[in-house]
């Protein structure tokens, strides 16, 4: 995509909420935000470095629990999640990748999906801490969705920018060596297991930021929500992979369709279908994941010039993926 | 002490004895080439120095200082660089992306490490591939790659797994003079090679082993006239 793309994306992200006024639709757009947050953390671990993660439920469910339980059991608000829910969902980065990552094979992705799974069940049964299928409810601080548009857009720029920096330097270099070849990597000096986790930790830290963003916005959750291995783990993926997995810009484009293809079918398109198009969301999602991987690859954004040949009948040169992207 | 040294290594896997007893000492300096038929454990005892396999029995000493036991990673830091027979690259990665990976050995800053790997580039003379993706090299340009790559890391002890195998003759004759070049630099080499015009042109010593076991050490002709070598590489009569 062109630079100047670029920014007048931005800019047009930023103006949104002076120029459009309808709820709806900012609402819309600040799950969409949050995505970029969430998919592009996804992106870092899986993308660039190549450890594909099942579970990022896991940090996400554990930011939005750090900020609720802020309110519930310590009395304090659940603002302070924001600072907590991050390094919270580090702690449980750390220690699945201490276990993991020694090993070879399917053994972390697996890890993933189990721990994801164990701790939905953890705060569904464990009532005394978490309130259990009740979720946590808290009062919304603000009642406009402006305040919470604007934060959802600085936490996904600094995220989106963060993660930028990371590619470009050292530690990025080493992601995608490991990525590419791990017998390689340890042979020029990197210690995989090291970097494996630094990239868990700075992709789990994201996601919980973004978890505890979701409790303070939405002001209720409940295990089955946060932790959901459809609405968050695999999202997660989607995002990613619809928008290109391992480039920058692959996953804020893959929320923004994900999360308005995702509210098209919840709305069965705005009525116009009948509803039971709303229940086959799922299915539809896995056609499209089977036609990007087959077609392209490199999602929307890695194979924007093939797209956009469709209609302008251009011949695709081919894609040059380098760690720069 | 020597400057590089292999005690008595034996390696391994069940039941068959890959590397079997096998000691030897490479002096600073030299290029010391490690022969042998096909299967015979020379890729192994790489892999055994750079502590990819656990070592069964034995000891490797480089500097003074034992190798066996610390992770791959930590022997490159130490100053250990090899290429792999069976090439690896970074295939998603542009010739200087793969050389800038391994430069960052030695340094966390991006400019630096890319200065180190425009400079080794440029000694493998490889200026006009850097922007070239991995994946796209012919065979010569990747095993090229790997020693530049390697090279990157600023070993002083360099093991090169047959770098010649699968190159033209033109390509053969380039691969010696860099050698010869790497050398010049300070950097000690051992050296696997099947092609024997290479290893006689280039080695001060040789040692020639076959399952697992020392056959004979000694200089290039030594090696080449022995006839316990000419057997194991053609057979009995
Ligand atoms: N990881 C492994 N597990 C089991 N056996 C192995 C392993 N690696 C090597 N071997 C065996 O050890 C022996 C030595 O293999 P190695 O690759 O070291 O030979 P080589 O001298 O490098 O041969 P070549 O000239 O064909 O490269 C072979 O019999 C091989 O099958
Ligand atoms: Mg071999």
């Amino acid at each position: 995509m062109a630079k100047y793309s670029k920014f007048a994306a931005v800019g047009l992200l930023l103006a949104f909420p002076l120029l459009v006024s309808s709820d709806y639709y900012r609402h819309i757009m600040i799950l969409a935000l949050m995505w970029v947050v969430i998919g592009s953390s996804w992106n870092l671990l899986a993308g660039y470095t190549g450890q594909i993660s099942f579970g990022h439920a896991i940090f996400f469910g554990v930011g939005a629990y750090s900020a609720g339980l802020c309110t519930t059991k310590l009395g304090i608000s659940a603002w302070w999640g924001m600072l907590i829910g991050g390094p919270m969902a580090m702690l449980f980065g750390f220690v699945l990748g201490a276990i993991c990552f020694r090993l070879r094979g399917t053994y972390f992705n697996l890890a993933t999906l189990a721990l994801a799974e164990i701790l939905r069940l953890v705060a569904k049964s464990w009532v005394s801490l978490t309130e259990g299928m009740m979720g946590i409810l808290t009062i919304q601080t603000f009642r406009s969705k402006v305040p919470y548009y604007y934060l959802a857009f600085g936490i996904a720029a600094l995220c989106v920018f963060a993660i930028w920096a990371i590619i470009r330097s050292k530690w990025g270099y080493y992601f995608v060596a490991i990525r590419e070849d791990q017998d390689a990597a340890e042979h020029l000096g990197i210690s995989a297991f090291r970097y494996k986790s630094i990239s868990l930790l700075v992709s789990s830290f994201f996601t919980g930021v973004a978890g505890a963003f979701y409790m303070n916005y939405m002001g209720f959750i409940d295990p089955d929500v946060v932790f959901s291995l459809y609405y968050i783990s695999i999202m997660a993926i989607l995002v990613a992979i619809i928008g290109g997995a391992g480039m920058i810009w692959g996953p804020p484009v893959g929320a923004f369709i994900m999360v308005l293809l995702q509210e098209l079918f919840r709305s069965a398109f705005f009525g116009y279908l009948p509803k039971w198009i709303s229940e086959a969301h799922a299915m539809a999602f896995g056609i499209l994941v089977i036609v990007v991987i087959r077609f392209m690859a490199n999602g929307v954004v890695g194979d924007w010039v093939k797209l956009s040949g469709l209609f302008t009948r251009q011949k695709a040169p081919i894609p040059s993926v380098t760690s720069g992207n | 002490m020597h400057f590089f040294e292999v005690r008595r290594l034996t390696k391994a896997f069940g039941g068959l004895i890959a590397v079997n007893d096998l000691t030897f000492q490479v002096e600073e300096g030299e290029i010391y080439g490690l022969i042998g038929p096909n299967g015979s454990g020379k890729t192994t005892v790489f892999n055994l120095i750079t502590g990819f396999y656990p070592i069964t029995s034995g000891a490797v000493l480089f500097r003074g200082k034992q190798l066996n036991g610390i992770p791959t990673w930590k022997v490159c830091k130490e100053g250990v660089g090899r290429t792999f027979q069976i090439v690896k690259p970074l295939r998603r990665m542009t010739v200087l992306e793969n050389v800038m990976t391994s430069a960052f050995c030695r340094t966390s800053n991006t400019h630096v490490a890319r200065d180190k790997a425009l400079e080794v580039l440029h000694f493998c003379e490889m200026d006009k591939k850097i922007d070239f993706p991995a994946k796209g090299l012919t065979i010569g340009d990747r095993k090229r790659m790997e020693i530049a790559r390697a090279l990157a890391t600023a070993p002083k002890l360099l093991l090169l797994d047959e770098t010649m195998a699968g190159l033209t003759p033109q390509e053969q004759y380039e691969g010696v003079e860099l050698i010869k070049k790497i050398r010049k630099s300070g950097i000690t080499i051992i050296i696997v090679e099947h092609i024997m015009h290479v290893i006689m042109n280039l080695c001060d010593r040789i040692l020639c082993i076959n399952y697992g076991q020392e056959i004979v050490k000694g200089s290039p002709s030594e090696v080449a006239n022995n006839q316990a070598v000419i057997e194991a590489y053609l057979g009995k009569e």
